[in-house]
């Protein structure tokens, strides 16, 4: 399996992407420069948190018109496989390659911590591997995480089981309190209709090691990985 | 034509203007007036702080770089060094908080990568004024804010730090932002100017009107119409800085470059005197090339703006289109805007016409020194006089109200603002004794702390350098870290007065003391003077950053009970020491008496056996004793980690109550361990002669703390953490 990771000029989470696809998990990897219009033959493309084109406008919104974006796209309508993590969410909300948009964070605040998510859809290619049940505990840190769509979208993606996560407490209960930055249905992960496509707002990379906290986040690239 | 107004505006004395003529041998037009006048301000001559300052110890097997460049470095071994500096960004944090806030950290990541080092961590020590002000609640947010959307978006973690209140802060609020970074030993930068013929390349964001004076403001008291400076703060542009980021550490990675520095305070001024007066060259620039965002702006003001996010770089010639290539890369621009010379003068022209040519050495190294006068405070004796009230009736309601005073409360609130994961390196999340970060491919990892006690500093300030010393260590020692490595930043008052001398000259002695018997180099820092609005000073308050290093990072454990059933072990000894304490401070509203003693032999045979406990793999928590005592400790170990481990705690020692749960005493460490491991952690602090005891046991849902079989303390730990918890956020939410 190939991984690529992509590089816009205020990627944040490129590296740290590409430690624990590389490093930790053992995968080729290579970084794709948004400059250009090569895909590297890789299998899927990760699109890392960060502050893409810096997003002092809306997060994402420049990054859509970047050069490589072009190729991104074209790759998921040949069901190309692409991981979109915070801001590479944001991202794909902006392309169109997944429904809704982001909204400040109900407090108003920026928001780093731990968070538990409830595996709604466990038959997706970025979740097989997670055991049934599983309650994941992966940190988030962003501003703009508060998942918006209207209603009828809301029906639509929950109807075809496009949820993959959702916000939870620790016993697994979608509750207010747990769902920190106020997410249309506690929404904290998505994929499109056809499977292909993921955009989550916590970060499974920096869950993919004990000495960091958690391990809960490799279960979603160990997904990707085994076929 | 310049007049004593002129020179007044400029903060430069008749004797200092007298100096510059002699040394320039004419007047200075108004520009080179402009340009001495930034350089030698307080904040960038050290002018009043020199003398002291030389009392440090900086020296040490492992300094590769001490004071005098933009940050120190030091050698941790394996072909790596570790860049690291704190910097005061108090006055414009006050005058515009977030922005304020925001460019303090843009200028500390500058002086670290200008090194050639990848910035890996960053930490803030704050002291705000109370929070029922509503206008402490604004600077609060808006400093917090701003740090946040810095840090956060140039992808830097914010892993730690401190934050203070006292009314003292009200006007003048304290930011201090410490940033560490990465280098491989053999790739490290130095800001110089060799090679005559050599270009010298601007890069970074255009200049403009903002920050003229910058350095100048921050080197004078505040008076009523403070407001009116707002536009000597700059604003911020983190994602101009990572491009920057990125760009410098590739040019200087592939080698290209001869010499970098950042134009922080100063700006254009500082870079392109100090570069040359380090390497006995000169420069020559032309203002007409530099890229300017407003029309007309005229030599003075280029010189001497201080916008952000941008660098000057000294090139080898043949590399000039490679560098400007890999600029273009990072979209950005490195202009060729003069040359390096042989002649040891800064040569700029504008329109043709020379607008300043003054010998580099002058500007940077021939500032007058002051040994100012000082003078123990008059009223200090009478402070350090202590007669104790008779202690509270109930201390458990007593330990609820200091638990959830704003500066022992959790910190959470301030925290979660701040991306303190990226990067990957983070073990230990903010609220633990102190940062640690693992190094990516090693074993080892990096511990960091900041730590300084302004009221004992105010009440005796030696002891309260010895004990921020003292103190940073023992956070250190908490995670079983060794330190290798300190920063400073000074915050004193108005050093023109007596007084402000005297405590900053005695807290240095207490913290060179400290440091040579830690055998620790301070590798640098900085120094804020002039931190009075309205003529009150703040209290002296010196900030202590140490980093250390521990050997195994899997080692690693938290201030936190883990689990039911272990013993709790506390290291060093209580005793009836109850001056400058928050308990004072809190329950009988007395800011009094002096503050702990401390020996420092013992204090470091006690954080010597925490560090061997954990290397060894023994104990299963390590939280330092500090401000509130081994109540507030206690309780700390027992609700840190939810769902939180109670504990029963059995104490003998005859002292008051209050004393032995809330006093301050020095050379403290709480301990929690299996109790089949007991034996080999007490034969551990036999062998260095600390005494070491079990005081209780962990388990149950409730702290309880006895007396000689009394009952001082019972709380549930519903209750302590909910105090501890809610205290920031409701403080905070009031509009």
């Amino acid at each position: 399996m190939k991984f690529g990771v992509v590089i816009f000029p205020g990627s944040n989470c490129d590296h740290d992407t590409f430690f624990a696809l590389r490093d930790v998990l053992h995968q080729e990897t290579a970084f794709l420069w948004h400059k250009d219009h090569d895909l590297h033959g890789v299998d899927c493309v990760v699109l890392p948190g960060g502050f893409s084109y810096g997003d002092y406008l809306r997060s994402g919104a420049i990054a859509r018109f970047s050069p490589l974006m072009q190729e991104v796209r074209e790759f998921a309508e040949r069901g190309g496989l692409i991981l979109g993590i915070c801001n590479g969410f944001q991202v794909l909300l902006e392309l169109g390659l997944l429904p809704g948009a982001m909204l400040r964070n109900k407090n108003l605040k920026f928001l780093c911590q731990y968070v538990h998510l409830r595996v709604e859809n466990a038959d997706t290619r970025f979740t097989r591997r997670v055991p049934r049940g599983r309650i994941l505990r992966i940190p988030i840190a962003h501003f703009d995480g508060n998942y918006f769509a209207p209603p009828e979208t809301l029906r639509e993606i929950e109807a075809q089981s496009q949820v993959v996560f959702r916000y939870v407490d620790e016993k697994g209960e979608a509750t207010p309190a747990a769902n920190v930055n106020g997410s249309a249905a506690g929404i904290a992960g998505l994929v499109n209709k056809r499977g292909n496509v993921l955009g989550m707002m916590p970060h499974p990379e920096r869950a993919s090691e004990s000495l960091l906290g958690s391990q809960d986040g490799r279960l979603i690239f160990e997904s990707l990985v085994h076929k | 034509m310049i007049d004593p107004k002129l020179l007044s505006e400029h903060n430069l004395t008749a004797e200092e203007y007298e100096r510059i003529v002699s040394l320039i041998g004419r007047e200075p037009n108004i520009t080179e007036l402009g340009i001495f006048s930034l350089m030698w301000s307080e904040h960038c001559s050290y002018k009043s702080s020199k003398a002291y300052l030389k009392k440090l110890p900086t020296k040490g097997k492992r300094v590769i770089q001490g004071p005098g460049e933009n940050a120190g470095i030091i050698d941790i071994g394996g072909g790596l060094a570790v860049v690291f500096k704190i910097e005061s960004h108090n006055h414009p944090s006050f005058i515009e908080p977030l922005q304020g806030a925001a460019t303090g950290v843009g200028g500390i990541l500058r002086d670290i990568f200008t090194m050639g080092a990848r910035p890996i961590a960053l930490l803030d020590s704050l002291r705000f004024g109370p929070l029922d002000n509503p206008r402490n609640r604004a600077i609060m947010d808006g400093v917090v804010a701003g740090i946040s959307s810095y840090g956060n978006s140039i992808g830097v973690p914010t892993v730690g730090g401190e934050v203070y209140f006292h009314d003292i802060y009200s006007k003048n609020p304290l930011v201090n932002v410490f940033c560490l970074g990465l280098v491989e030993k053999e790739k490290i930068f130095y800001a110089k100017a060799e090679g005559v013929g050599n270009p010298v390349l601007y890069v970074g964001s255009k200049t403009g009107r903002d920050g003229i004076h910058g350095a100048t403001m921050a080197s004078a008291e505040f008076g009523k119409e403070t407001e009116k400076k707002r536009p000597n703060v700059q604003v911020g542009d983190p994602f101009k800085e990572k491009l920057l980021l990125e760009a410098c550490l590739e040019v200087m990675e592939k080698g290209l470059i001869v010499g970098i520095q950042d134009m922080g305070a100063a700006g254009l001024t500082c870079s392109t005197v100090e570069m040359p007066a380090k390497s006995g060259t000169g420069i020559s620039i032309n203002l007409d090339v530099v890229p300017q965002r407003e029309e007309g702006m005229t030599p003075y003001e280029i010189m001497l703006s201080e916008s952000q996010e941008r660098m000057l770089l000294v090139a080898r010639k043949e590399n000039v289109a490679e560098v400007k290539k890999v600029f273009a890369k990072w979209d950005l621009d490195a202009v060729d805007i003069g040359e390096v010379t042989a002649g040891r003068n800064l040569r700029v022209s504008f329109r043709g016409e020379t607008v300043v040519d003054v010998p580099v050495d002058a500007v940077v190294n021939l500032c007058p020194v002051y040994c100012r006068p000082s003078r123990k405070p008059a009223n200090l004796r009478s402070l350090q006089k202590l007669v104790l009230p008779p202690p509270a009736e109930d201390l458990g309601s007593v330990l609820l109200r200091i638990i959830a005073s704003p500066t022992i409360a959790d910190k959470e609130w301030v925290f979660r603002q701040y991306d303190h994961m990226v990067q990957t390196n983070t073990v230990l999340l903010p609220g633990a004794d102190a940062a640690v970060l693992r190094i990516k491919g090693q074993k080892r990892a990096l511990a960091m702390t900041l730590d300084g006690n302004a009221l004992y500093c105010y009440l005796d300030p030696r002891a309260g350098g010895v004990i921020a010393v003292a103190e940073a260590c023992r956070n250190l020692a908490c995670v079983g870290a060794r330190p290798i490595g300190v920063t400073n930043c000074l915050n004193f008052g108005n050093p023109e007065k007596p007084e402000i001398m005297w405590q900053f000259k005695k807290t240095i002695e207490g913290i060179a003391e400290a440091c040579r018997s830690f055998d620790i180099p301070v590798t640098g820092g900085n120094v804020s003077f002039y931190n009075d609005t309205e003529g009150l000073s703040i209290h002296p308050t010196p900030v202590l950053g140490i980093v250390g290093l521990v050997e195994d990072a899997d080692r690693i454990i938290g201030p936190g009970f883990r689990r039911e059933g272990d013993a709790v072990v506390l290291l060093g000894e209580n005793r009836e020491e109850l001056g400058a304490s928050e308990y004072l401070r809190i329950a009988h509203g007395l800011e009094k008496g002096r503050p702990p003693g401390i020996d420092l032999e013992r204090e470091k045979a006690v954080q010597e056996v925490s560090i061997e406990a954990i290397g060894r793999g023994l104990v299963r928590s390590a939280h330092d004793l500090s401000e509130g005592g081994l109540a507030v400790c206690v309780s700390e170990a027992c609700i840190i980690d939810r769902p939180g481990t109670g504990c029963v705690i059995d104490l003998e020692d005859d002292i008051r109550p209050d004393a032995l749960l809330f006093g301050e005493a020095q050379s403290r460490i709480l301990l929690s361990i299996s109790v089949d491991l007991l034996p080999e952690l007490l034969g551990l602090a036999a062998k260095r002669g600390v005494p070491a005891r079990v005081i209780g046991q962990t388990g149950g849902k409730e702290m309880v703390i006895r007396q000689s079989g009394r009952e001082v303390v019972r709380l549930t730990l519903h209750r302590l953490f909910e105090a501890w918890k809610n205290s920031l956020p409701e403080a905070l939410s009031i509009r």
